[in-house]
């Protein structure tokens, strides 16, 4: 499926959408970034709560196909156009890690 | 490449949010030499870590890159405290970040725990109050992932 597939399906809000047509084969949730790095997957869409701006280099340097950030949490200031810059997709979504972890689930 | 290329970075240690801007700048350059997606992944993930390492222990240091056509050599340099313990150091969960950098994410004590798990090699040299040297090799198509 692809960022935009996931976005339309999930009706999540796109804060960022430099790459819509990035597949996404995989995800992963985690806040720790050392965590994410080490465990995420080229291609996963990682779930987070975390919206500083060190979330765009962890997305670029792991290959996520975007980020998506959970519980309504609103991204840092300046993160939007970073991400933006970066060729990062950034979404965000009411539901909480879990909930929307398992709807993921279900669609890949 | 008849010879090495070499990158030279200065990791600012003052700024926590261009903290990574060497490792995304490196990832850049190793996609237009051509190099396959997994070596660039484990290369720019170890180095952002090394990165991180330095700004939140050793306000800054340097970076150094070489590229062979069959070796990425990542060398981090600082003039921090040193690291007095380097077992301790390596075990996963074992961290000494204050609490400001634990609220950004990092300091979960897996920094150089990914370093050794992304590169081929990895030598820490460490004086305490004199600084620290992390050597960090990626072999080309001998990935310890595939």
């Amino acid at each position: 499926m692809t960022v935009l597939g996931l976005k339309e399906t999930l009706n999540l809000t796109a804060f960022a959408l430099p790459q819509e047509e990035r597949q996404v084969r995989g995800g992963y949730a985690g806040d720790l970034l050392s965590w994410v790095m080490g465990k995420a997957e080229a291609d996963d869409a990682w779930l987070t709560i975390m919206s500083n701006a060190n979330i765009v280099a962890v997305a670029l340097l792991t290959d996520v196909s975007c980020i998506i950030l959970c519980e309504g949490v609103m991204p840092d200031a300046g993160v939007i156009s970073l991400a933006a810059e970066k060729q990062i997709n950034l979404l965000g979504s009411e539901d909480s890690v879990f909930a929307l972890a398992a709807q993921i689930s279900h669609l890949l | 490449m008849a010879e090495a290329l070499r990158f030279h970075y200065d990791v600012d240690g003052d700024n926590f949010t261009s903290a990574g801007a060497a490792s995304v700048e490196v990832k850049r350059k190793l996609r237009q030499l051509g190099f396959d997606a997994e070596t660039i992944r484990r290369v720019s993930i170890a180095m952002y870590e090394g990165e991180i390492n330095m700004v939140v222990h050793a306000r800054g240091g340097s970076a150094d890159v070489y590229v062979d056509k069959d070796c990425i050599t990542i060398i981090l340099a600082d003039s921090g405290p040193g690291i007095p313990d380097i077992d301790l150091a390596m075990q996963e969960g074992y961290s000494t970040a204050p609490d400001n950098i634990r609220a950004l994410g990092f300091g979960a004590g897996m920094g150089l725990p990914n370093m050794k798990r992304y590169t081929d090699e990895m030598k820490i040299e460490t004086v305490l109050k004199k600084g620290t040297t992390v050597t960090m090799k990626v072999y080309i198509n001998a990935g310890k992932l595939s």
